[in-house]
């Protein structure tokens, strides 16, 4: 592999945690309005307060905080609802597993860290970012998502009653803009187009083709979609080109 | 309420090891270039799944979603700062909300 070496680039630990801190900004913001509207979902369930803030500060994952909260007022069983958590963000093993080969060596301690920060959100913008080979830009990056995904909480559970629909409904497009505006400039290479369209025709597929026979959770596709179009572009295309 | 909270325990830890794994234990080890290929493909397969079909059930409607979708790609064209793609994003599916 003839991979640039990367430039040994004199910042600071403090300085790369900070602009990883700015990298997730849109990110903030894109998870703010959906953190409002998971609280608000809690309450309208009448979840206690305390276990929809748990949620929050322990699982730090969108879409299965949110099935969760329905499977346990649907009155579902315990290992369904588990079960149906794993299967969903299973898809963050290859996600880490891409960040593991970015990232310069760093402890153990400190990658447990990083790890606990991994969602589709902030694993998009560090992998599009060169200064994600620096574990300190990726902590300050699922930082600055992890704080502000629990104060939309707080908001939604304590706050929000007031908020106009009209804007929060507009707000549910934002984390697509932002997955739109991370892929759209990659969209140079012949490699990624290819791999990128394999990816969207397999989803289409299973969306329209198989969903409506055998049901298929959101997560599962993602996970089967990027196994396809990954797995093909590694196997088309043996220089590297990635 | 103690066996809830012991839930959402179990579920911040069965979310937590797929997270965990690869970074603790891929890091060393000397991957075979076609997974090395297919691991610098992942964050575009990845991106591209996630972005059809979600982005349809993203608003209320389906032509705002298409809208805002559409606002987001052309300013994603133009190379303009993420954070401004989102916010055209977010205006275009209110205008559309809105107006239509």
């Amino acid at each position: 592999m003839a991979t640039p070496v990367p430039q040994m680039t004199p910042i600071s630990n403090k300085d790369a945690f900070r602009s990883g801190m700015r990298a997730g900004i849109p990110v903030a913001v894109g998870y703010i309005p959906i953190a409002i509207a998971f609280g608000l979902l809690a309450k309208s369930f009448d979840m206690p307060n305390v276990i929809t803030l748990a949620m929050s500060l322990f699982i730090f994952a969108g879409a299965s905080q949110f099935i969760g909260v329905q499977l346990i007022m649907a009155g579902s069983m315990y290992w369904e609802i588990i079960l149906t958590t794993f299967i969903l963000n299973l898809r963050h093993f290859l996600m880490s597993a891409a960040l593991s080969q970015r990232l310069e060596t760093t402890s153990n301690r400190f990658l447990a860290a990083i790890a606990f920060g991994v969602t589709d959100e902030t694993f998009s913008v560090a992998s599009t970012r060169d200064e994600s080979t620096r574990g300190h830009f990726v902590l300050g990056l699922n930082m600055i998502a992890f704080l502000a995904w629990n104060v939309g909480t707080w908001i939604g559970v304590f706050l929000a009653f007031g908020l106009p629909t009209s804007v929060q409904t507009s707000m549910g497009i934002a984390l697509y803009a932002m997955f739109i505006g991370l892929l759209v400039p990659s969209l140079t290479r012949k490699p990624v187009i290819v791999v990128a369209a394999i990816a969207v025709l397999t989803q289409a597929v299973l969306y329209y083709g198989v969903s409506p026979f055998i049901p298929l959770s959101s997560g599962l596709s993602i996970i089967l979609a990027t196994i396809v179009a990954a797995g093909i572009g590694a196997m088309v295309y043996k220089e590297d080109e990635a | 309420m103690i066996s809830l909270f012991l839930l959402v325990l179990a579920m911040a830890l069965v979310t937590y090891i797929p997270r965990l794994v690869p970074l603790l234990w891929l890091r060393d080890l000397k991957l075979p270039p076609f997974v090395k290929r297919f691991l610098l493909f992942t964050p575009y397969a990845v991106l591209a799944s996630l972005i059809f079909p979600g982005i349809l059930q993203a608003t209320t409607s389906l032509t705002s979603a298409l809208v805002g979708g559409a606002v987001a790609t052309s300013l994603a064209f133009l190379r303009v700062n993420l954070m401004l793609v989102v916010i055209g994003g977010i205006a275009g599916v209110y205008l559309v909300e809105t107006f239509l």
